[in-house]
């Protein structure tokens, strides 16, 4: 199998585990939706040397995780492969920004690693909490509620549509490269003579295929609008789900719970 | 009933860098019939199909479905009465589920959620589908792409079937439900094929193609035996009529 194959094969996962039955699959989709885009807000508003307050906060994707069933080794693969993104954002706070900040024993630790500490758990975490939300909700539910909620449906059936054909366009790579491996002759290595042509004949196949798609459309009757069957039940379920988090999250953000934590503990002691 | 009569008067079609690809075919197909359209590759088979059904507009001459001729115009009303199937099933299943697949055409018909759901279960049970109506379209098998595919169409209830190369890529087992499918069917079909076996299972006419224009038009068991006319159209007698010996001279055996 070759890796665009398992990374293809790795994504579908995702959305074959939100096919299951769980508690979470059956809350409405724009209470999970709405729930995570506060999460991620909170994350991100936190102040840019905050490393322990936000720990708390990775209560949320672990026990949407848990309750939904999704499997750790899965979600620790996909952050993997995104992290040199978020590595990258940070990689040069620790040299620009070398004023003293902490100081375990004789150690002293500067600003800019602190804040590169930052950056990796919120990355951690808003990506985390993202995966997650995909995983327990599936994304043509996803979409629909993205729909509800008055994001333009272009867009909505552009993302349904990416979804979709990233498998079908992603086959074609994968069997593009491995007919040009046969025949390298054992040089494997990426040359940029070959992989030229071989990037430009994929994107002239993914136009035919798109041009094909819409006559396909056309043919159903398709008008410029993307009409569904999927109805959305908002209960009182979906609501205290909501709030429930939202208090947590405000808790989390208006006190450092962790030295709360601590100053109980140490003052509890003699 | 005249209104299901497919008619194609002196058709013409180039494609726009001026190649030209139908030169004047004309045919008549009437009410229930099941005709197939057999020819070499690019000999015109899909471009004309696709003139049944408005995607493609001729450079000259015309197409009518029963009274109407097919223009922009009368384009809307011309995709409900034809039902087309692609030759890839994956550029028509381009929805997120199979029951959402199912359900495209009638929701754009503007039909209630109810009637749209009672469509879509007897499409699926008529292709013996209805397992898979949660299923995502990309993990189906070929047979599988094939029928829901077909289901699309029919959730549509269109009188006129028009299918490109439908039982390409399909195994053995899958091929011979196809087959017992559209003997099933009695809306009018036009089967564009290389698998000339299907045409003798399905098709009571044949219409062979070569080089953008009709060569023939008539029974398939009579058309199948004009040796040089299959010759000359780069065809060959369907497999079940070709003794095993000819394959030993072909191989060299």
């Amino acid at each position: 199998m070759s890796r665009i194959d398992a990374a293809l094969h790795d994504l579908r996962s995702l959305d074959a585990l939100a096919q299951r039955d769980t508690p979470l699959a059956r809350l409405d989709a724009r209470a999970k939706l709405i729930t995570t885009l506060v999460f991620v807000a909170v994350v991100v508003s936190f102040d840019r040397y905050t490393v322990a307050a936000l720990l708390p906060l990775a209560l949320y994707p672990v026990a949407l995780a848990a309750l939904g069933e999704v499997p750790a080794a899965s979600l620790m693969r996909k952050l993997v492969i995104a992290a040199p993104f978020a590595l990258l954002v940070g990689l040069f706070n620790p040299l620009l920004d070398r004023a003293p900040m902490l100081a375990i024993g004789d150690m002293v630790i500067a600003g800019g690693w602190v804040s590169l500490a930052s950056i990796c758990v919120r990355f951690v975490l808003t990506v985390s909490a993202a995966l997650v939300l995909i995983a327990v909700t599936g994304m043509h539910t996803l979409c629909a509620a993205l729909g509800r909620l008055g994001v333009p449906r272009v867009f909505t059936a552009q993302l349904l549509f990416l979804y979709r054909y990233a498998f079908v366009l992603g086959g074609e790579a994968s069997r593009m490269a491995t007919a040009r491996q046969l025949r390298a002759g054992g040089h494997g290595g990426a040359r940029l003579a070959t992989y030229g042509p071989l990037v430009g004949h994929l994107l002239l196949r993914a136009f035919e295929r798109a041009q094909r798609i819409h006559l396909a459309m056309i043919a159903r009757g398709f008008d410029g609008e993307m009409r569904s069957l999927r109805v959305l039940h908002w209960t009182r379920r979906d609501t205290l789900f909501i709030l429930g988090w939202c208090a947590f999250f405000a808790l989390a953000r208006a006190a450092d719970l962790p030295q709360v934590l601590g100053g109980i503990l140490t003052g509890a002691l003699p | 009933m005249s209104h299901h009569i497919v008619e194609a008067r002196d058709l013409s079609y180039a494609y726009p860098d001026g190649t030209p690809a139908l030169r004047g075919v004309s045919c008549r197909i009437l009410h229930g019939e099941s005709v197939g359209i057999v020819g070499a590759n690019g000999a015109g088979k899909s471009t004309l199909l696709l003139h049944f059904n408005g995607l493609l507009m001729p450079s000259a001459g015309e197409v009518r479905i029963g009274e109407l001729p097919v223009t922009a115009a009368t384009r809307a009303h011309i995709h409900r009465t034809v039902g087309f199937v692609f030759q890839d099933a994956d550029d028509q299943l381009f929805m997120p589920t199979v029951r959402d697949d199912v359900a495209f055409g009638p929701l754009n018909m503007g039909l209630s959620p109810d009637e749209v759901s009672e469509r879509v279960q007897a499409a699926l049970e008529t292709v013996g589908a209805a397992h898979l109506a949660a299923r995502a379209p990309y993990r189906l098998s070929g047979g599988e792409k094939r029928a829901v595919a077909i289901a699309g169409v029919l959730a549509m209830s269109p009188s006129i079937l028009v299918l490109d190369e439908p039982s390409a890529g399909l195994d053995p087992a899958a091929r011979r439900r196809l087959i017992g499918l559209l003997r099933s069917f009695t809306h009018t079909k036009l089967i564009a094929t290389h698998d000339l076996d299907l045409v003798l299972d399905v098709c009571g006419r044949v219409l062979v193609m070569h080089e953008g224009a009709v060569q023939a038009d008539g029974a398939p068991e009579e058309i199948f035996r004009n040796a040089e006319l299959l010759q000359r159209c780069h065809l060959e007698p369907p497999l079940s009529w070709q003794p095993r010996e000819r394959w030993g001279q072909v191989f060299n055996l």
